[in-house]
């Protein structure tokens, strides 16, 4: 066995022994290996295709390991044919096979839309509940080092559009894992939205293949002022503008909504009746996005709390320019939270105060790279 | 044999510009000022200079994310391309696609962007309206063999060979898509045979070979103008680097054990030298002018792109309709 072979496995456990006690933490790509390799261990029906899965890459770190421990007939490249295979594999999983198949950018999966949604959203439906199609399929968001237009778009809201299909967007290492065992487990399509800023971002992972539901919001930061709905990403922003406001007296509420299909409305509607005012934050577009989804819906069944207009944050309504001065100002960060939280509370700070906030969540650093700082553990 | 020969001398200029400019490209990208991906076609310069060598300016071009070879072989500004990677307001699209999106209406390239096959289909939408129009425009597309796996190069051809539409396919096949060979992606079997099921004319060359490469596009674009018929050309040829990035990656073991070794031995560039020398009677002064020629040109485009203003963020929101 080569020495990659093991990597996948028993460096968890290595890393369980040394911190006997302590809680578990792995980077979240590390979780989602590992909630690779215990589904794989677990069940022989699981697959995992991809163009470069058992590359020297390795998806990121995310398939390191697999093919050696599970073989090349279950740990497999495929040919550039996004469409075609994803048909391949919806067949396979209404035969019993569980594929999990991934995608290096998201935007190669539009190529895929046509067997996505109108084959596997459709055939449980459409057969009068006769066929299953338990596909997971994982998505990578690009973002910075100019990937530019066609490489880093974030387009879970066409997925979320569609009824018959599950749109996750884990941010937290343990959800990686437990989101992904619960969608192999799941008898349904399940699309994965992975933002590639959360990789190295570490968390508490449980050692155990515990499973996480896949339809359910969950309360991560508690607050009494503004409720903070907020999506991949966004939530590592979010917590970032939160522990500055705090230390000024004012607190954001932040929900990791987790899912963009089914939605979770429950703890944001809970929020509203105590801060009765929300922001909803998206790492996509807001034209059609998940983002007016949340606010329509707080509206719908959350008007008699709400004190103002719920305020998105989302990306400008154009593509992302490669050119790192030209989308300097394009993601909306922990700064942005912070102005448009502010705003909302009809600026509660003394100006001083306001810009120390802004400075303090300013950053200065290039945009196009992820924060140096921040490696985690939540 | 004769037209390209006597177009040696400029195609090897033309390789041996995309050469240098990659390579400038490569030892500066580690400053970390051409904030993008940038994919190298080192080593396989003779194809876009074999074929571009009987294009005319109106002739249109589209390519992939491998693209500055094909770019400048078309007559594609350097100033812009460099200023473009740089993503200064001087580039080819002011800074808003980079390495992977590079384009000069002027010299009728059209279009690059990465995702694989995505141009295909424009090239012969571009055929299509050429013939239309009574045109004896050709458009040219150039791809990997990665393309061969999506289903749109398929329906592309098809279409192409029904209309009778002056468009020559040209499969860069370099045996690889990122690391993965292609022996692990397709079967074993002559790619140029789909493009012959289709209907479409086939032939397929050495394209380290850039007289081989002239004379088998001289043909096929001949035919597609004069004649109307789809052509496919097979260049088989191999990528030096690694697939996306400014370095050598045979370390990571991807490649069998020589194979780089062997290949770089037939640099298209060395060879075309050779010809020159032997058959020629070049001397050492007729290359090092050439490279002088190039060397001051890279610089020029260097300073263009440095003294290149930055775009301005506010513009970024433009464009996204037309008015
Ligand atoms: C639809 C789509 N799938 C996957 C990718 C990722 N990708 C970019 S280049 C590339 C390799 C393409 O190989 P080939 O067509 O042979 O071109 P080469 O890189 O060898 O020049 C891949 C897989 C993509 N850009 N688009
Ligand atoms: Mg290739």
């Amino acid at each position: 066995m080569d020495r990659r072979a093991s990597s996948a496995a028993p460096k968890s456990a290595n890393t369980a022994k040394k911190n006997r006690g302590v809680k578990r933490q792995l980077t979240y790509g590390e979780a989602i290996r590992e909630g690779l390799y215990q589904a794989m261990e677990t069940d022989p029906g699981v697959v995992v295709i991809g163009e470069g899965v058992p590359d020297p890459k390795a998806i990121f770190e995310t398939t390191r390991g697999l093919r050696e421990k599970f073989g090349a007939d279950r740990v497999l490249d495929m040919p550039l044919a996004e469409n075609g295979m994803t048909g391949v594999c919806i067949g396979a999983a209404m035969c019993g096979v569980r594929p999990v198949m991934v995608h290096q950018r998201i935007d190669f999966a539009l190529l895929a839309m046509d067997q996505l949604i109108n084959n596997a959203a459709k055939w449980h439906y459409l057969f009068n509940g006769q066929g299953r199609v338990p596909l997971v399929v994982r998505v990578l968001v690009g973002r910075g080092w100019g990937q530019g237009p066609q490489h880093a778009q974030s387009l879970q809201a066409l997925f979320a559009h569609i009824p018959g299909i599950k749109v996750v967007l884990p941010t937290m290492a343990g959800d990686a894992k437990g989101m992904l065992l619960e969608a192999i487990q799941d008898d349904n399509p399940v699309v994965i939205v992975e933002h590639r800023w959360l990789y190295n971002i570490r968390g508490l992972v449980p050692q155990k293949p515990k499973r996480e539901r896949l339809d359910r919001a969950r309360l991560i930061q508690p607050g009494k002022h503004v409720t903070v709905a907020a999506f991949s990403y966004m939530v590592v922003e979010a917590l970032a503008a939160a522990k500055v406001l705090a230390e000024y007296g004012v607190e954001l509420e932040v929900i990791d909504m987790r899912s963009a299909r089914p939605l979770d409305m429950e703890p944001v509607l809970d929020s509203l009746v105590k801060t009765g005012l929300l922001m909803v934050l998206d790492i996509g577009w807001a034209t059609c996005g998940v983002s007016a989804e949340v606010s329509t819906r707080a509206v719908e069944e959350g008007f008699e709390h709400l004190r103002k207009p719920p305020k998105r944050v989302t990306l400008p309504d154009h593509p992302v320019p490669t050119s790192h001065h030209l989308s300097v100002d394009y993601y909306p960060d922990a700064e942005t939270i912070a102005r448009e939280a502010l705003v909302l509370l009809d600026k509660p700070l003394p100006d001083d105060e306001s810009e120390e906030v802004f400075l303090r969540l300013h950053r200065a650093l290039p945009r196009d790279v992820p924060n140096p700082d921040f490696t985690g553990p939540f | 044999m004769t037209q390209p020969m006597q177009s040696l001398p400029e195609m090897y200029h033309t390789m041996l510009r995309i050469r240098r400019v990659e390579e400038a490209l490569a030892e500066r990208y580690p400053d970390q000022e051409m904030r993008c991906p940038m994919h190298l076609c080192t080593g396989q310069e003779a194809v876009a200079a074999g074929v571009s060598i009987h294009l005319r300016q109106e002739d249109v071009v589209f390519s992939n994310h491998r693209a500055h070879g094909h770019y400048l072989a078309k007559g594609g500004s350097l100033d812009a391309m460099v200023a473009e990677i740089y993503g200064k307001s001087g580039g080819c699209c002011g800074g808003r696609g980079g390495s992977m999106h590079l384009v000069d209406l002027e010299a009728g390239f059209l279009g690059s962007a990465p995702i694989v096959a995505g141009t295909v289909p424009l090239a012969v939408g571009a055929a299509w309206a050429s013939k239309l129009h009574d045109r004896d425009q050709v458009a040219v597309v150039y791809f990997g063999d990665g393309c061969f796996e999506e289903g749109v190069l398929h329906e592309t051809m098809n279409f192409a060979s029904l209309k009778q539409l002056p468009v020559v396919f040209v499969c860069e096949n370099n045996g690889y898509s990122v690391y993965t060979p292609l022996a692990e992606r397709q079967p074993d079997r002559p790619i140029l045979e789909i493009a012959r099921a289709h209907k479409l004319s086939v032939d397929e060359g050495d394209g380290n070979d850039v007289q081989d490469v002239a004379i088998r596009a001289g043909k096929a674009i001949q035919a597609a103008r004069e004649q109307f018929k789809p052509q496919f050309l097979e260049l088989h040829t191999y990528r030096w680097l690694e697939h996306v990035g400014p370095y050598e990656d045979d370390h990571l073991g991807y490649r069998p054990a020589g194979e780089l070794k062997k290949w770089r031995k037939r640099c298209p560039i060395q060879r075309t030298a050779q010809v020159l020398t032997e058959e020629y009677g070049w001397s050492q002064a007729d290359f090092d002018k050439r490279e002088k020629w190039v060397a001051k040109e890279i610089e020029a485009a260097f300073q263009f792109s440095k003294e290149s203003p930055p775009p301005d963020s506010i513009t970024a929101s433009q464009f996204v309709y037309a008015e």
